[in-house]
């Protein structure tokens, strides 16, 4: 596996600085890009084509939080990817299930916009709390702690899809 | 010719000597060529002066023409005249039937999954008819740079799938081109205004040409241009402008329907002059002679009320780009207008109040793209060593792969930067399992049956092994021109997987091989010959390379490393000395793996140096 924090010089940690990961990033497409070998051999095509489409990939991985936990995670060897392992904090469970059953109610609310509102801000203080979490338990790499980063990781992964359907019925109720 | 040329990136060729490259817009209805000269990009004429080439080819018993005079042919023999040939590239028979009931060409296979007409020529399919007009412009810019030229920039709508950019890649292969880079349409426009160099935001491309109307949202962040969505109409142009106003000039004259029949094609031809007249001066009279009918005259409110139902379904389109790209027209900060129907005034001033600012239209909208392309051919062959600005397309579609239940898997979302590189792991359901299938798919819905079907790639030699023992790791790796490969690795035995692409469209890799090698049959006697020159002067190219790397980087590799190195080094020595082009092939490909691990070296060495002093400028 390619490790994306070295590639982009970086310390391996949950808190990085994304304004110089978006400026490293600048760089290593000027040095990475195919373009920049169009009449370069077909060696240095390839070895361009593969260098960059890493660099791409590791912004992407990066830039995002959760991602980023994923790929710290595997780097210490816990693999989150295509896992099948379930959520085992039934109070985290239960608060997602009222908090999508506020979701599927919003319609019939008087005042709509102003639910979201506050079902917006309580999921944004979870999520905040959550990261705060990860970047504590990651910076102390014992394996339990990277076991329960892992649980805080596909939590937050529950999260997003929340706050992306949140979105939605804006967007929804907007239009 | 520059064959010989070698220079590490960065480094240019003597000042002097300028590497000419040229950029094509390989259009609907129309094609042009461009070069960059003396610092200026610009498009190349034919020898009457004419900048444009229509898109036509017409094969008769004796051989072919293109343009203008096939254009005159179009009407007197249509089946043997391919008109607008972009729309068949990367596409079935049955979907060409679907979007255009009436076409005049012989198929030869209904039920083919690859288009081919039958023509006076012999059966020719979209590839081979665009490779001619490619070769065409190829000449052209022969002629006028007075060098041969085989560089090209190519531009392509920035929604065209794989199908349709392999489609283009191998005509280009065909016209003996090699294609630098496939530009998006729209970004070749972008570029032709210099806002590479500019503001930073999102631009607006309105494109409306003959036949076909696109609109594409980019957005420009620090030197990198990312097409943000695309839409438009793939029937609405200027052509509905003409037969517009060719029927309220029959209806004005008091034309009765067998007259309106029997003078159309006058009155289409009419309804176009008096189109463009009315874009220069605020009335237009015609004679129209041929139905004795006078003179009449026509003012340009006339034209604008008739366009403007047309004019309005444009820009619904443009409302639904914007939305898609999650923006509003307030952050919209420059707006290109491409394609000859946007010389219409009534079109400029009602794409100036929707997005609120005057659109850019300095440069002729028929040459903005090929302009462009050609300036990006010119940073790209070497010519602007210092030019820091890079275009970062983004994957226009989803790929996916079909799953249980006939559903798609995202394996890379649309807008992803490419080049990218995605690696998914699957394992065997049967002991002994030698062999498995993957069809890829493009686009944005969840069934298969929803998306377009890209090709299928079947796997062979998986080691046996009992069922779910075997992991294979397949990676999908999408180029800078959104060109897909695949290649296949059982983990636990190291095993490379043998990959059979067939394409769903187009055609198969061994049909281009053939075609490529049928171009070049006529010349058969001195083919051999000249393919042996060509691996010797490869060889040495590689030879050369490779030593003035080692002279400076040397110390990257081991004792053990460099002997092998060295060795195969030899051998190729020896092999190019020699008359055996497979022997010069294979050492040349000895070589190539040998330095696989060097040349990866290499570029991580200068990725380091350039961190390090960035990291240092920061403290």
């Amino acid at each position: 596996m390619v490790n994306y924090f070295s590639l982009f010089s970086l310390t391996e940690s949950f808190d990085i600085d994304l304004a110089s990961l978006s400026r490293t990033y600048q760089e290593l497409q000027k040095l990475t890009h195919p373009d920049k070998f169009a009449g370069g051999s077909e060696q240095q095509k390839r070895v361009a084509l593969q260098r960059n489409s890493q660099v791409n990939d590791g912004y992407q991985v990066l830039k995002a939080p959760v991602s980023r936990a994923e790929h710290l995670l595997a780097l210490r060897g816990v693999e989150l990817a295509h896992e099948t392992q379930t959520m085992r904090d039934t109070d985290f469970l239960m608060q997602q299930m009222e908090w999508r059953e506020a979701l599927a109610e919003v319609d019939s609310a008087e005042q709509p916009m102003d639910v979201l509102d506050e079902l917006n801000d309580t999921v944004d203080e979870q999520q905040a709390a959550l990261k705060q979490r990860l970047s504590s338990l990651l910076g102390q790499p014992s394996q339990g702690n990277l076991q329960e980063a892992a649980e805080s990781v596909r939590k937050l992964k529950f999260i997003n899809k929340l706050q992306r359907e949140i979105a939605e019925t804006e967007e929804r109720l907007e239009a | 010719m520059a064959l010989l040329q070698i220079s590490e990136p960065g480094l240019s060729a003597a000042p002097h000597e300028r590497k000419l490259a040229i950029g094509i817009d390989l259009g609907t209805t129309h094609s042009l060529v461009a070069s960059v000269r003396s610092g200026v990009a610009e498009t190349l004429v034919d020898e009457n002066g004419q900048h444009l080439l229509p898109s036509v080819v017409h094969y008769t018993t004796q051989g072919h023409r293109v343009g203008y005079e096939a254009y005159q042919d179009a009407s007197k023999d249509a089946a043997n005249t391919i008109v607008s040939v972009k729309r068949f590239l990367g596409r079935s028979v049955a979907d060409i039937r679907h979007n255009w009931p009436s076409l005049p060409y012989e198929f030869v296979n209904e039920d083919a999954k690859s288009v081919s007409f039958n023509t006076a020529q012999g059966i020719k399919n979209p590839v081979q008819v665009s490779a001619d007009i490619l070769t065409e412009l190829r000449g052209r810019a022969e002629a006028s740079l007075g060098d041969e030229v085989t560089n090209a920039v190519i531009t392509v709508p920035a929604y065209f799938d794989d199908a349709q950019r392999q489609g283009t890649k191998d005509a280009a292969a065909l016209a003996g081109l090699n294609v630098m880079r496939l530009l998006n349409e729209p970004t070749a426009a972008a570029l032709a205004y210099g806002l590479d160099s500019g503001q930073e935001g999102v631009i607006a491309v309105y494109d409306l040409g003959g036949g076909t109307f696109d609109i594409s949202i980019l957005r420009l962040n620090k030197g990198v241009f990312e097409v943000l969505s695309t839409g438009g109409d793939s029937a609405l142009g200027g052509d509905d402008f003409d037969h517009a106003l060719a029927n309220a000039i029959a209806d004005n004259v008091g034309f009765d329907a067998t007259q309106r029949k029997q003078y159309y094609r006058h009155l289409v031809s009419a309804a176009k002059t008096v189109k463009e007249q009315l874009s220069d001066s605020p009335t237009a009279r015609l004679d129209l002679a041929f139905g004795n009918m006078g003179e009449i005259e026509i003012a340009r409110e006339q034209l604008n009320l008739l366009i403007e139902p047309f004019i309005k379904q444009t820009l619904r389109a443009c409302r639904r780009a914007l939305k898609d790209a999650e923006i509003g027209k307030d952050d919209v900060v420059e707006v290109v207008l491409v394609g000859g129907s946007t010389r219409v005034p009534f079109v400029r001033d009602q794409v100036e109040s929707f997005f609120g600012r005057a659109p850019l239209s300095s440069i002729d909208p028929d040459k903005v793209v090929a302009v462009g392309a050609a300036i990006q051919a010119d940073v790209l062959v070497g010519n602007k060593p210092d030019n820091e600005m890079l275009l970062l397309d983004v994957l226009p579609l989803s790929l996916g792969i079909e799953t249980m239940g006939g559903l798609a898997e995202k394996i890379v979302a649309r807008n992803t930067t490419i080049p990218v590189a995605k690696a998914q792991e699957f394992t065997t359901f049967k002991d002994g399992q030698t062999a498995m299938m993957i069809h890829v798919v493009q686009g944005e819905r969840e069934l298969v049956e929803d998306c377009r079907s890209l090709a299928r790639f079947e796997l062979t030699g998986i080691p046996p092994m009992a069922a779910g023992a075997a992991h294979i790791r397949v990676t999908f790796q999408v180029d800078a021109d959104g060109l897909l490969s695949v290649s296949a690795m059982e983990k636990s035995s190291g095993v490379q997987a043998d990959i059979q692409v067939k394409p769903s469209y187009g055609l198969e890799e061994n049909e281009i091989a053939d075609m490529l090698k049928a171009s070049m049959s006529h010349a058969k006697g001195d083919m051999q010959a000249r393919m042996l020159k060509e691996q010797q002067v490869e060889a040495a190219r590689v030879l050369e390379a490779l030593q003035s790397a080692l002279a400076v980087d040397k110390a990257l590799l081991d004792d053990r490393e460099l002997a092998v190195l060295e060795n195969t080094m030899a051998d190729l020595d020896a092999a190019a000395k020699a008359d055996s082009t497979d022997d010069i092939k294979a050492a040349i490909d000895a070589v190539d793996k040998a330095s696989q691990v060097f040349a990866e070296r290499r570029m991580d060495k200068s990725i380091n140096l350039a961190l390090a002093g960035q990291s240092v400028e920061q403290l």
